[in-house]
């Protein structure tokens, strides 16, 4: 029951906010705040009942809801919660909060329609996160879709039409995809059981031809490696992050990113393990394609947003590497460079907003030395952008050693060319450093006359996010085990249920 | 009495809606191309009628009343639209009314 | 005392903490007593924690802070080992690190980043200390980076000059290129022995490898790489004498006595390792060999007083590492140690005469600064001689140590040997011509800063600048760079007793180690230092300078071989083009051509619409006609 009330809470709170607009253009976030706060208390509330209740009597899951929806085809409104689902949900209830901390002063206009996006988009990532029925799986993924998308097209910057309508394209091609290839998954369930079915466990007893099993595969695939994005299906990525409005970027990278790699860990593999199996060179390939030939474009950038947007990518191959390693370090790796990466990336699309909304414009071109004026903003850059580097001790670093950790296991050349991405990760990281923070003092033309003390450092909303945000890096770094351990027996139960030895 | 070979009468029908067809392809009037499609909807109901005596049917004869209140109507709402068109655009000329292209 | 060793990295930390937090609203000199203070608290403590573990005979053992992860069979925990390489470490990095601290709150009393400053110092000496205690290599992998990090900060510390900031990010990439070869090295050892625990490693693997096998080759190859970056050898030496540009404090803490032989640490650390491995080992002497060969030879022609000492920095970690190649491990420690005093001794005194002379670092500007720069002169003076081993001075046991035992290596003993003498003449040469140069001979500081500045009060300009702050930590490192050749260091059981044979060498070899140094210093006096042979020196210096080859291999060596150069056109240049060349990502081009099509594809089929009502009945006949036609021809 829990989990249903967290969806309904985010989609009853977007309509009440978007409602409350009539009354008091000031009262659609704090609708919002507290529709975030009632989540958030609930995935608290789910997390100290799964520790008092580790296994429940469904295996690994903690909590299991289950109704009739379309009994024609046998789909159902099954949702649960396990380790790895719940690691989602808190990134996910997080970072709406920041995000929501994000919009706090930057959105203006239409504020309530923002708000219910913003709500429904998350709505839609909780059922993601949750969904154990393959349709309704497939229908919070198209929720989460369509907010974004006029988040994007209505609050974004000056080229959003093209964003949104790239982003909208992608992520519909490779939905519909997806959505082919659950299709036939449920036909084929219906051909050796003679019912319909959507549900995941009863689709993980299909037994699938090998040919067949490749195409379903790669239609699981594309579909989720499109939302990751793995490269070569990276393309929307940059435009619909650089034209979002920040809290739009803080989503987007933070959560619906995640959404990808949670569709490989918890489908794709093991629905289909022969198929994973013998793709996985190959995915394993493309991760370390992704991450050294995003890193290069990530360098070549003049667009801050643009430039964070493509070491996501870069960051993401990581997911990708230790997803297809398959083997507890690579997958343990893989979640927590999600949760990890969830948070510097935010961070750091959160300060490009922030330089935004203070200099009007996201030309690195057009600054320089904002340390000595902004000298709050810049340390908390630095700490997010050391954090993107791999710096130990935070949390990417946890979860990329890990991903290529367990990479090595599969595929040492991948890993080597990957482990190549972490000097390039340090070329790119410290020269936006340089060119935006360090170095001569340089504001765009007229900044200067701006009331004297020219842009103002960080506000007190902006620090606690930083501050929260910061913190929780230390966290993964120097205690991962409260994160890892949350993961560890879903991880181990899925290797043994796909019938490789977990542990290496 | 001896019955006309229905040959002839399917022949007529495909005359007639020849002659019709001709009349849309190339009037430019509008008033005349809606004539010209009467004439090709009563020229399918005449192989209708035909059809239906040749194989003693009442379902072709049927048909043909559906036929005649479909132009009836036609005609209605043809002409209420050409009577339109002619008060905002003053002509009836086709070739002149092309406004609805990509 | 053993018990708290835990807190050894906490105090500093803790320095750094309060220092960001305040965010430079504390004042100097409550910054400067927490900076200082933190590293002080540690020594204090790492010595309780040495006098503790000697008096106990010196048993290692292991503190355990928390469990850092646990996923599967990979467990690496936040705990601390100490044994007696640890103790030399940490009394050297703790000990050292205050001297310089406390140095650094007089050296950058007027600077506006005062607090800053501390800060990251602060951060790099826990670092540092975590990278020395580790127990395992995942843990000395985090001390690693986060030295790298500190050391990127500081050097580019003054941030306002781009040119610092090029620094930087170069020490920083250099060295990340030879950190992710180590990292490398992690995955495959973990691979391969199941365990990151450096102890238990040392007993795996010569279990499970055998001498020479290409695994422990790779290994230790890869963490050799790992060494060659942090250690600024060659190929990786590139980023040191740019480092430069830091504070000079930072150059003496980092980029001299601590953060730069953590390569040589790391080696003698996984030693064993390196001994499955002879063709690896021997590669580290002659990696030791070329790379303090190629410095000295650079270092000669420098004139930047830091570069010179950077030079020199690489060459010293040079003998160490050809000591490490030899198995001479403890005379490694025993060189690490003694360099660190009287190389910081060097840095801080440089750091002196720089500050006295207002930014001035090109020693052909300075001359004849004995008298005023008395203090800076004497400590110049004892941390050359100890640089250039002459006798009774620190530098001269533990170089001797190495050069014996080069001598004894087994197939290319001679070689390393003569190289390594060579060396120490080439050290003796450029360590005294910056001597002689900036403190004997013409002062030329005076008339150039007349010339520039227009100065009419010459004697304000050149004042020592001396505080006790600063006074004390010169005299007390001026004290160790003389007498801490008569240190034992405590690594017999670290390193097992097969090392520690007594080196026997015939009487000229000893002779030959005393009398070329001397000879070095003899001839940079005559060159640069005597008046009477003043002269004379300047004319065989231009004479040399004027010849064709005399030119152009002094280009050679002052360019540091031309290593930037090429780096420059192998690497810097060919990405660079490349990133220019795909700007707009070529994928998302491919993606663009779709949508391309897709555009033209709806322009061609709009123009099927023409709006004209005989067109569209015409086109429905026609395809009436065809399906029609279609129909019947079957």
């Amino acid at each position: 029951m829990i989990v249903w009330w967290l969806i309904a809470v985010l989609f009853l709170g977007g309509a009440l906010a978007w409602a409350s607009e009539a009354l008091d253009s000031q009262l659609p976030r704090v609708v919002a705040l507290l529709a975030l706060l009632g989540s958030a208390a609930l995935v608290l509330g789910l997390a100290l009942a799964g520790q008092a209740n580790p296994l429940s009597p469904q295996g690994q899951w903690w909590v299991l809801a289950d109704a009739s929806w379309i009994p024609r085809f046998g789909i159902r409104f099954l949702v649960g919660v396990d380790g790895l689902s719940l690691l989602m949900l808190l990134l996910t209830v997080f970072l709406g909060l920041m995000a929501l901390g994000a919009a706090w002063h930057e959105i203006r206009e239409r504020s309530g329609f923002f708000y219910f996006n913003l709500l429904w988009t998350l709505a839609g990532v909780v059922g993601v996160f949750t969904a154990l029925d393959l349709f309704l799986f497939f229908f919070f993924w198209e929720v989460m879709l369509i907010p974004m998308y006029l988040i994007i097209a209505i609050w974004g910057h000056e080229n959003r039409a093209y964003a949104a309508m790239k982003f909208f394209l992608f992520t519909q091609v490779s939905g519909l995809l997806l959505l082919f290839a659950i299709v036939c998954l449920a036909w084929f369930h219906a051909q050796q059981f003679g019912v319909f079915s959507f549900d995941y466990f009863a689709l993980q007893d299909v037994v699938l031809e090998g040919r067949v099993q490749t195409w379903l595969m790669l239609g699981f695939f594309i579909g989720f490696a499109t939302k990751l994005p793995a490269f070569p299906f990276h393309a929307w990525l940059p435009d619909a992050h650089s034209q979002a409005p920040t809290a739009g970027s803080v989503l987007l990278a933070g959560v619906l990113l995640k959404t990808g790699a949670y569709g490989l860990i918890r489908f794709t593999v093991p629905l289909f393990p022969e198929a994973s199996a013998s793709f996985a060179p190959f995915a394993m390939g493309l991760a370390a394609v992704g991450i050294l030939y995003c890193a290069k474009l990530a360098f070549a950038q003049q667009d801050l947003k643009r430039l964070i947007a493509y070491t996501s990518v870069s960051h993401m191959g990581f997911v990708l590497l230790g997803v297809y390693a398959w083997n507890l370090y690579g997958l343990q790796g893989a979640v927590m460079t999600m949760l990890a990466h969830g948070f510097s990336a935010a961070a750091l699309f959160m300060i490009a907003g922030a330089l935004q909304h203070r200099l009007h414009t996201r030309d690195m071109q057009r600054m320089g030395g904002l340390w000595s004026r902004l000298p709050m903003l810049s340390a908390m850059a630095l700490f997010f952008t050391v954090a993107a580097v791999g710096m130990p001790g935070l949390g990417n670093f946890i979860g990329e050693f890990l991903s290529l950790l367990g990479a090595f296991q599969a595929s040492r050349v991948a890993t080597v060319f990957a482990a190549l991405g972490l000097v390039l990760s340090a070329v790119y990281s410290l020269w936006v450093i340089q060119k935006v923070f360090h170095g001569p003092l340089l504001l765009p033309a007229g900044q200067e006359r701006e009331a004297a003390g020219g842009p103002a450092d960080l506000g007190r909303v902006e620090l606690l996010c930083y501050g929260l945000m910061a913190l929780g890096l230390l966290w993964m770094g120097l205690y991962p085990q409260s994160f890892l351990a949350h993961s560890a027996s879903v991880l181990e139960a899925l290797l043994q249920q796909t019938g490789t030895p977990g542990g290496g | 009495m001896d019955a006309i070979p229905y040959e002839h009468g399917l022949i007529l029908a495909a005359v007639l809606f020849v002659c019709g067809l001709l009349g849309v392809l190339t009037r430019r009037n509008i008033v005349f191309v809606l004539m010209s499609l009467e004439i090709m909807l009563n020229a399918c109901g005449l192989a209708f009628v035909v059809a239906s005596a040749r194989w003693q049917h009442a379902e072709g004869q049927i048909m043909y009343l559906m036929i005649l209140t479909l132009a009836a109507a036609e005609v209605a709402v043809g002409l209420g639209l050409i009577i339109q068109m002619y008060r905002r655009f003053h002509t009836v000329d086709i070739s002149v009314l092309n406004e609805m292209k990509g | 005392m053993q018990e708290w060793t835990g807190l050894l990295p906490v105090f500093p930390l803790a320095g750094f903490l309060l220092l960001v937090l305040s965010r430079g609203r504390m004042s100097r000199g409550i910054a400067g007593v927490i900076g200082a203070g933190s590293v002080g608290l540690s020594f204090l403590l790492a010595l309780g924690i040495a006098i503790a573990t000697l008096n106990n005979g010196g048993q290692a053992y292991t503190t355990v802070l928390w469990q850092w992860m646990q996923v599967g069979d990979f467990a690496p925990g936040f705990s601390f080992y100490v044994d007696g390489l640890t103790l030399v470490m940490i009394l050297v990095i703790s000990g050292v690190g205050f001297l310089i601290h406390l140095y650094a709150t007089g050296y950058m009393a007027d600077d506006p980043g005062f607090a800053r400053f501390f800060s990251y110092m602060n951060l790099f000496v826990a670092a540092m200390l975590v990278l020395v205690l580790a127990d395992n290599l995942l843990l000395l992998y985090l001390g690693w980076e986060g030295v790298g990090l500190c050391s990127y900060l500081l050097i580019g510390f003054w941030y306002d000059k781009p040119a610092n900031g090029y620094a930087a990010r170069k020490a920083f990439v250099v060295t990340r290129v030879g950190d992710t070869s180590m990292a490398i090295g992690l995955f495959l050892l973990f691979s391969q022995l199941g365990t990151l625990n450096i102890q238990q490693m040392l007993t795996l693997a010569p279990q499970q490898w055998a001498v020479g096998s290409g695994i422990a080759v790779a290994a230790s190859a890869l963490l050799l790489g790992g060494a060659v970056g942090k250690s600024a050898q060659l190929p990786l030496q590139t980023w040191l004498p740019d480092a430069m540009a830091g504070p000079t404090p930072i150059s003496a803490l980092i980029h001299a006595a601590t953060m730069v032989t953590a390569g040589v640490y790391l080696i003698a650390r996984t030693h064993v390792l390196f001994e499955l491995a002879p063709s690896v080992q021997l590669l580290v002497a002659f990696i030791g060999l070329a790379t303090l060969l190629m410095s000295g030879f650079t270092a000669l022609t420098q004139t930047d007083i830091k570069r010179i000492l950077a030079y020199s920095t690489i060459s010293q970690i040079g003998y160490m590492f050809l000591a490490l190649g030899v198995g001479a491990w403890s005379a490694a420690v025993f060189h690490l140690m003694t360099h660190a005093f009287f190389k910081a001794l060097l840095f801080l005194a440089a750091g002196t005469v720089i500050l006295s002379l207002h930014h001035e670092q090109d020693i052909f500007r300075m001359g004849a600064m004995r008298r005023r720069l008395p203090v800076s002169f004497w400590c110049f003076l004892v941390g050359s001689a100890a640089l250039t081993a002459l006798p009774f001075t620190s530098g001269f046991y533990s170089k001797d140590e190495i050069l014996l035992a080069a001598l004894h290596q087994e197939h290319y003993g001679m070689l390393l040997w003569s190289g390594g003498v060579l060396g120490a003449f080439l050290t003796a040469l450029y360590s005294f011509r910056l001597v002689f140069v900036v403190f004997f001979g013409r002062d030329r500081h005076q008339s150039h800063a007349t010339a520039s500045h227009g100065h009419d009060d010459p004697q304000a300009a050149v004042v020592e600048a001396m505080s006790p702050v600063m006074f004390f930590p010169l005299l007390l490192l001026g004290l160790l760079a003389l007498g801490g050749g008569f240190i034992h260091v405590p690594v017999d059981a670290v390193f097992g007793s097969g090392a520690q044979e007594e080196a026997h060498a015939s009487q000229l070899v000893h002779t030959l180690m005393i009398l070329i140094p001397i000879a070095g210093v003899m001839i940079a006096w005559f060159v640069y230092g005597s008046r009477s042979y003043q002269k004379a020196g300047e004319h065989l210096r231009e004479q040399l300078l004027a010849s064709g080859i005399g030119r152009r291999l002094h280009r050679f060596w002052f360019s540091g071989w031309g290593m930037d150069t090429l780096y420059e056109w192998v690497f810097v240049r060919p990405f660079l083009t490349l990133a220019a060349l795909n700007r707009r990502d070529a994928v998302d081009q491919i993606y663009g051509w779709v949508a391309q099509a897709a555009r033209v594809g709806n322009s061609a089929v709009v123009m099927l619409q023409t709006g004209n009502l005989r067109w569209y009945a015409i086109s429905l006949v026609g395809g009436l006609v065809i399906v029609i036609g279609l129909g019947v021809w079957r």
